[in-house]
């Protein structure tokens, strides 16, 4: 008999005509990193809300140190000793890292809060696991990475043996990557266990154990990971055979498209975030803007496609300035953009699917005649974009709401590259996607750059900004740092170069 | 079993319902026979054809506010200037209805134009203060309500009558009363308005569902930032839509000032027709048939009401209540949406 920590057997949580998690069993030893593998939709969190106590199932049992337990809440999984770091980091701002940790179980000492102990509390938890953590700095001062362990650091104040980490590495730098990694073999030396939700089969080899994987709410198997390739994990998780290396020919740029010059632009707090910029994108290739999240990447593409003024500089598309022009010129001029934020910028998400493929276009003909729309044109224009784009969609009436992720994405792409611009500018447009849709959705880049556009990928993922790119440009503090070739750079130089140390030796373009 | 849209017409009929059933358990509560209260409630808007006129007339304003309070709402817009909108509208429609005597198919059209041209500049102001500032529409619609109120006031006093509580009656010439209409329904004030009503809520779906301007209105009101992305002048949507709502419920003042009374009177406070436009379009779904629907459920039991008191001694303020608790079902369509989800899950 193993001995394992937690034990979730043949668990089925259905929600209103869905079958969420159908019979899934997940069982995690003592001491071990577990990958819980899958895509979109798959029905990860599902069952990690059910551990947490956050969803009640209809079948299967959960046992905790072999005791069967009946998890109601998460005041009782945490009694239990589960600890979860979501995705979405739970903290208040304004408030110290050690008001932050101690939010909802506060040491009190008379009246009042005791908040000396809980700072050394807290500063020896964070010694012991290396965690390298300021007890008395507000969050809104630290990064992103020391936010994540910070709420780590509060899943092990409340005492948790098991940590939940829903897709940890999301948000990080290749750095900060790396120093997670160390984190979590720490943790595990102390005898902590942890649940490892991705669906990035790379951080799977390096680190984890055990890898369980689901797909469409199936429990499909546990495997273990030295045994495994990222292959073998990858058809499992997607149901068929998966291709890591993009597949493209060398690129064969030819004019400029896209030519930027000393491009200052300001954030909506009046912070100047690009600062003096110069970027040429030339027909043909795909340029991949690298660097961390806040170094002006937004700022850069809202100038580029009017929704954000610039204070200096010239935006030129095929020769003609299209600097300050407002969207639908710029987008008229030949400029299509996949947003980085699709539910806020890229969708109507309570429009159906086929009136959000006209977003842009409900105003021409055929769509529209004399003011009036022809909703025929509209809706056999959506047909034939679902067919060409694989959307999944129950029909082409339905709200974009209903859509997953990856189909909701499938569906801006359409549009935008259906409309055939000179200029493609992609956001950051396989964030929170499977690998199925990411490749999909890189064939389609490569496929429009050799139609001979120019396509500009914004992306905080270096593996993709390496698979897909036929240039890098790093931005780093409001400017373009360095131009480099994915053949001619890799990983660690690339995140040295975002992170702002000069290249050490002089050219690249 | 059940599907969106029949879950979207099933919320508020059953609101309404139970709103009536809480009604009931009121009346029990206070030791009225609600049995009688409700027949006397029927009886009083459909009992006789004085009472079917009058319960129309009121029908009437209640769709035009109704329309405006939903447009303005499709739109990503809390239009509480209604109220304001049907003061202006009814004064300018009053105005023009008095000032000259011309040929009907002239004098009614400016009539109804001046109205609804009053109602649109009183919602351009909030309209042009949302989208150049920012300043919140709710905030600036409500100052716009005293402003019409105290301002119309003082225009009926100095400038359409000397030194009264009324203004002139209208000519015949500029009004919706129909003589035939009123023998018809043993002289209640019923006029023309009903078909004007019926038109503009016609007008509304046209205008929202088969036109681009529409499209670019709904596309604003779920979701500006991707309207702007896509193109459009959200500013320039935030100002139409204030416009048309504006000139809906100033439309719903002319009804009052050209039909029922042909005139206007100096009022003390306000008439409540804006803000009962609220609840008609939160009852209405925001829709125009619903909100002719619902326009017709509010007038029928407000003029049904005025029979509680005189046929089973009910007040007509339990009325109010029904009303109100109507609105609270509806406001908490949520809890309905539950029970129903609970209801069907049970049924499988």
């Amino acid at each position: 008999m193993e001995n394992y920590v937690v034990e979730m057997l043949n668990i089925r949580k259905e929600f209103p005509g869905i079958v969420a998690n159908d019979n899934i069993t997940l069982q995690v030893k003592q001491g071990e990193i577990h990958a819980l593998l899958g895509e979109n939709g798959a029905g990860k969190s599902t069952l990690m809300n059910v551990l947490f106590g956050l969803y009640q199932p209809e079948n299967g049992e959960i046992k905790v140190k072999g005791e069967k337990v009946n998890i109601t809440d998460p005041n009782i999984a945490n009694r239990l000793g589960i600890g979860m770091v979501h995705q979405h980091f739970m903290l208040v701002d304004t408030f110290t890292v050690t008001q932050n940790i101690i939010l909802g179980s506060e040491p009190k000492k008379g009246g009042t809060i005791d908040i000396k102990t809980a700072e050394k509390e807290v500063a020896a938890l964070s010694d012991r696991y290396g965690l390298k953590v300021d007890p008395s700095a507000k969050i809104q001062d630290i990064s992103v990475g020391m936010q994540q362990r910070v709420e780590i650091l509060k899943t092990l104040y409340r005492g948790a043996d098991v940590l939940i980490l829903d897709e940890p590495t999301a948000v990080l730098t290749p750095q900060e990557i790396k120093e997670l990694i160390d984190i979590m073999n720490s943790l595990i030396k102390e005898g902590k266990s942890i649940i490892l939700i991705t669906h990035k089969l790379k951080e799977i080899m390096e680190v984890c154990d055990r890898c369980t994987v689901v797909r469409k709410g199936q429990g499909i198997g546990t495997v273990t990971v030295k045994d495994s390739s990222p292959d073998e994990l990858a058809s499992l998780m997607v149901g068929r055979e998966i291709s890591f290396k993009t597949e493209k020919t060398a690129a064969n740029p030819k004019e400029s498209i896209l030519s930027i010059k000393g491009l200052r632009a300001k954030d909506s707090r009046k912070v100047e975030m690009v600062k003096g910029l110069d970027l040429e994108v030339r027909a043909g290739e795909i340029v991949g803007l690298a660097g961390v999240d806040g170094n002006g990447q937004s700022e850069l593409i809202e100038a580029i496609t009017g929704l954000r003024k610039t204070e200096a500089g010239t935006i030129t598309l095929n020769g003609k300035d299209i600097t300050n022009l407002p969207p639908r010129k710029v987008t008229e001029s030949g400029v299509a953009h996949i947003p980085q934020d699709r539910h806020k910028f890229g969708l109507v998400l309570d429009f159906p699917v086929g009136e959000n493929m006209v977003l842009q276009t409900y105003h021409k003909a055929p769509f529209a005649k004399k003011s009036m729309l022809s909703y025929k044109n509209i809706y056999e224009h959506a047909k034939r974009l679902i067919k060409e784009y694989d959307v999944r969609t129950p029909s082409a009436f339905t709200k974009a709401r209903a859509l997953s992720g990856g189909n909701q994405q499938k569906a801006i792409i359409g549009r935008e590259v259906d409309r055939s611009p000179d200029l493609l500018i992609a956001a950051q447009p396989t964030r929170g996607l499977d690998v199925g849709a990411i490749e999909f959705i890189h064939k389609k880049l490569i496929e429009e750059r050799d139609k001979g556009r120019a396509v500009l990928l914004l992306s905080f993922e270096l593996d993709e900004v390496l698979n897909v790119s036929d240039r890098i440009a790093v931005m780093f503090d409001g400017k373009i740092v360095a131009n480099v070739t994915p053949e001619e750079t890799n990983e660690q130089e690339l995140g040295l170069l975002m992170a702002g140390s000069k290249l050490e030796k002089e050219g690249g373009r | 079993m059940f599907s969106n849209r029949l879950f979207n017409i099933l919320i508020p009929v059953i609101s309404v319902v139970l709103g009536l059933l809480a009604g009931a358990v009121i009346m029990i509560s206070f030791g009225y026979n609600p049995v009688a209260g409700y027949q006397a409630l029927w009886n009083g808007s459909f009992g006789d054809t004085y009472f079917f006129g009058e319960t129309i007339r009121q029908v009437t304003p209640y769709i035009f506010t109704g329309l405006a309070v939903a447009f303005a709402f499709r739109s990503g817009l809390f239009n509480i200037g209604a109220e304001g909108q049907v003061i202006v509208g009814w004064l300018a429609s009053v105005w023009v209805g008095a000032s000259f005597d011309g040929p009907m198919i002239i004098h009614l059209p400016l009539a109804l134009i001046a109205a609804a041209l009053a109602g649109a500049l009183w919602g351009f102001l909030p309209g042009l203060l949302k989208a150049k500032l920012g300043v919140h529409e709710v905030i600036i619609t409500i100052m716009m309500n005293y402003i019409a109120l105290h301002v119309s006031n003082t225009l009926i006093r100095t400038v359409l009558s000397e030194n009264k509580d009324t203004s002139d009656k209208i000519t015949d010439s500029a009004s919706l009363a129909s003589s035939w209409l009123m023998e018809w329904t043993s002289y209640s004030r019923l006029h023309y308005g009903i078909l004007v009503a019926l038109f503009a809520a016609v007008v509304m779906w046209f205008l929202l569902e088969k036109t681009t301007a529409g499209f670019e209105l709904r596309s604003v009101g779920f979701n500006k930032h991707a309207s702007e992305y896509a193109g459009m002048n959200v500013g320039k949507n935030i100002i139409l839509a204030m416009v048309i709502s504006g000139a809906f419920a100033g439309l719903g003042g002319a009804m009052e000032g050209l039909g029922t009374f042909g005139y206007m009177p100096t009022h003390s406070a306000f008439t409540n027709l804006g803000f009962d436009g609220i609840a008609v379009a939160l009852l209405g779904g925001n829709h125009a048939l619903g909100v002719v629907l619902s326009a017709i459920l509010f007038g029928t039991l407000k003029i049904g009401a005025l029979n509680m008191p005189t046929e089973a001694d009910v007040p007509s303020e339990l009325v109010e209540i029904v009303i109100a608790l109507i609105i609270f079902f509806v406001a908490s369509s949520y809890i309905i949406r539950w029970a129903l989800l609970r209801l069907k899950k049970e049924g499988k």
